[in-house]
Order: C-alpha cells, then structure tokens, then sequence
C-alpha cells in the first residue's frame, strides 16, 4: 500500500519537476533557455555514477560472501546505469551542439562520461564471454572494481589539471555556477526526483535478483 | 621477514626467467608486437612521413602504435598457460601474490623491449621537429608502458579464465587504461615539442601515482581471479 502512495508521489514529483523545467525557472544569464538542459542532464550523470557505484558496491559483497544473489544485483543495477549513461550521454551532446556548435568535443567532462559508458559496456561484454556463472560473477566483480579505479583519476584529477590548458566556455556545474535561486530549487529537485527514480529501480532490480536467486534454488535469499 | 621477502623476489623472478626462455623459444608474442608495430609504423609513415606534423600528432601516432602492438601480446602470458595446460601446476607452484608480480615483471620487459624497438624506428621514418627533449620521451614512454603493463595483467588473468580469447583484452582494457593514454599521450606531445621536465610533472605524477594503485588494487584482486 505504502509503496503505490510513494509510487504515485514519485510520479507526481517528476511531472512537476519537468513543468518546472520550462516554466517556473527563469532562463540563465548566458546560456539562456538552452540552460535548462541542467534539470536533467545533470541529474542523469549523477544517476549513472551512483549506480555505478551500487553495483561495485555488490560486486564486492560477492567478492566477501560468495551469495549468487549479489552478482545478480551487481548486474541489473549495471543495466539500470547504463540506460542513464546513455541519456546523460545523449543530453550532455545536445547541449553541446547548441551551445559550442559541435555535438562532441573531448571537453575532460565529456570524456569521463564517455568513460564511465565503456566501461559499462566492457562490464557486459566480459559478462557476456563467460559461460560458468560463478566465474563470470567473480571476473565481472574484479573488473568492476579495477574500472572503478580509474573513474576518480578521470572525473577528478583530469579536469583540475587540465583546466589550465583547455579553457572551457562552462565550467561544471558544481564549481561556482551562479546559480539563481529559482533555478537552484528547481534543480535539488530534479536531482531528488531522478534519485528516487533510480531508488525504485533498485528496489525492483532487488526484488528481480530474489526471484532469480529463488529459482534458482538458493537458501539465502 | 628478509627471508620471506627475499624467497617471494626469486620466486617471482624464477617466472619471469620461465617467461623469457618460453618466448626466446617460441618467439610468438616478440613477432606478433613487432610485425604489428612495424606494419602500423609503415603506413603512418608511408602516409604523412613527408608532412611536418605537430609534435601533438606524433605523440598519437607513437602511442597507437604502441597500445595496439602491446594488447596483440599482452593476453598472451595467461592465455598461453592455459592452452598449453599448464596453469593448473602453476597454480600449486606459488601463492597468488608471486605469480602475479612474475608475470607483471614479465609483460613490463616485454613492453619495455617494445619501446626500444619502436622509438628509434620511428624516428628514423618520421622526421621529428628538432628541439624535442629525448629524455622526458623515454621517460614518459617508459612510465606509460608500465602502467600499461600493471592494468593489463589482471585484466589477461581474468580473461585467460574467462574462455580465453584473445580478442577480448583490448576491449576490457579501453577504459581502464584511458586515463593512461590521454595522459601519456599529453606528456609526450609536451616532451617532443621540446617541453622541460617542470612541463610534464604533472603527467608524470598522475602515472607513477596510477602504476601504484593499480598494482595495490590488482595485488588484492587477483587470488579471486586466480583460484577457483
């Protein structure tokens, strides 16, 4: 019962959020109405990362207790990262065309979110190319871990190093965007709302991965 | 505590001997990396070798040639234990952490005998700006090959017993080592464009500080990767 009412809620958040997108916030000063674009691009990278993030931090519950389950959670939160890398992906492009005129540009940003999309698709190649499950489960798991290592050189390092040499027109949006207040909320908002997409994602990728386990025929699910 | 550190050293070094003799013998993995370099080397040079090209583009060049001439041969130190059998008895002959390390000596060498081969061969086809610092090329070739080296070696255990094949590592590696190659790639187009060693610290820091963790992290990773 309680979760239709957060269901329902959720729903009615999201529709919210996008009316606010376009009507409640004012256009930014530089960019105009092309800004709005932040409501969700930036709230899709965000998902993407956290889920990255869930599924390494199953793959490694799995690396300690051997439980099937947790490489099942491991794999569909991976999915669920992958359709949002996508559309960050997709999004963060257009925005790209619009504002520098080409639709990519190996800005260091641009780059770790190309990044994180191989290694999304490398995770499920490797998976894919083994046959025996409690191998792929625990090669999947190493390579998962091993990816994530270069994520923070990529998504940290880099652009603080390079900023110096490659100027960018934007800088990200966490650095110092003046941003109006309006926008501000609208913006926290969005980002609640796309986390509580991906909560309910997660809970039914949670939900999928003890269905499988039980017929599977596991004890610990 | 000496003598166990000292006994895992010769241990290790005890593979990478194995290694060496098994490749000096067979030659599969030199020839592979070194046809392929050469081929690589040939058409870029037939192409644009009489252009005067910015040190940005050699940079690329010589860093294509070298990542693809290395992920030919890089599976090979696992996958080749495997096919030929003998995993399982080097499996029962060292703990993880040796075999490891022995074969990441191993593919280093092997990386490094890459590098000089392919650097003074590309110098000699394409001709370089003058004024570029040779020094910080080496070094920054060197760095970048080892980190090379250090990812790739899990990344071929975990294929060598995910079935083996061969065409797999590269696009396992990608993501890892793109950190690796957009750095190097950086430091070297700095370094043939005749930058001082202030110039690429940066890059060099980043890679000697990405050897380190992935070596740690590979270090941890690999007995799950190794033992059934």
């Amino acid at each position: 019962m309680i979760a239709i009412v957060l269901k329902i809620l959720l729903a009615a958040w999201m529709v919210m959020v996008t009316v606010a997108a376009f009507i409640y916030a004012p256009p930014a000063l530089g960019l105009g109405d092309l800004a709005r674009i932040i409501f969700f691009h930036v709230p899709l990278a965000w998902v993407s990362v956290l889920a990255y993030l869930v599924s390494m931090v199953h793959s490694i519950r799995y690396l300690r207790n051997g439980l099937m389950i947790e490489d099942h959670k491991a794999a569909l939160n991976a999915e669920i990262g992958l359709i949002f890398t996508v559309l960050a992906t997709v999004t963060g492009s257009i925005f790209a065309r619009y504002t520098w005129g080409m639709f990519w540009n190996w800005d260091p940003r641009e780059s770790s979110i190309f990044i994180l999309l191989l290694i999304y698709c490398a995770y499920f190649v490797l998976r894919s190319a083994v046959e025996d499950e409690t191998r792929r489960a625990r090669m999947a798991s190493v390579f998962s871990i091993i990816a994530f290592i270069s994520v923070p050189f990529l998504v940290f390092i880099i652009p603080r190093v390079y900023a110096t040499l490659h100027p960018d027109p934007i800088i990200s949006v966490e650095a110092g965007f003046q941003m109006d207040a309006k926008m501000f909320r609208v913006f926290i908002a969005s980002l609640l709302g796309f986390t509580g997409l991906y909560a309910w994602l997660a809970n039914i990728a949670s939900r999928l991965s003890a269905l499988i386990g039980g017929m599977e025929g596991e004890k610990d699910v | 505590m000496g003598r166990i550190f000292y006994n895992s050293l010769r241990g290790a070094w005890a593979l990478v001997k194995k290694d060496l003799v098994d490749e000096l013998r067979t030659r599969y993995a030199i020839t592979t990396m070194g046809l392929f370099a050469l081929t690589t080397l040939v058409m870029v040079s037939f192409s644009t070798g009489i252009f005067s090209l910015d040190a940005g583009l050699h940079a690329a060049f010589l860093w294509i040639i070298i990542f693809f001439s290395a992920m030919s041969a890089l599976a090979r130190s696992f996958i080749k234990e495997e096919e030929k059998g003998t995993a399982a008895a080097l499996r029962l002959s060292a703990p993880p952490e040796i075999i490891f390390t022995g074969k990441l000596l191993y593919n280093v060498l092997l990386l490094l005998g890459l590098v000089v081969v392919v650097l003074p061969l590309y110098l000699f086809l394409m001709n370089l700006p003058p004024g570029a610092n040779y020094a910080l090329v080496i070094l920054l070739l060197f760095s970048g090959t080892a980190c090379l080296a250090g990812a790739t070696t899990i990344l071929a255990a975990m294929i060598s017993r995910a079935g083996a094949k061969n065409s797999l590592l590269p696009v396992i590696a990608f993501p890892v080592l793109l950190p690796v190659l957009l750095t190097a790639i950086r430091g070297t187009s700095i370094a043939l464009a005749g930058g001082k060693a202030g110039g690429v610290s940066a890059e060099l820091t980043f890679l000697l500080s990405y050897l380190l963790i992935i070596v740690t992290a590979s270090l941890l990773l690999f007995p799950f990767v190794w033992e059934d």
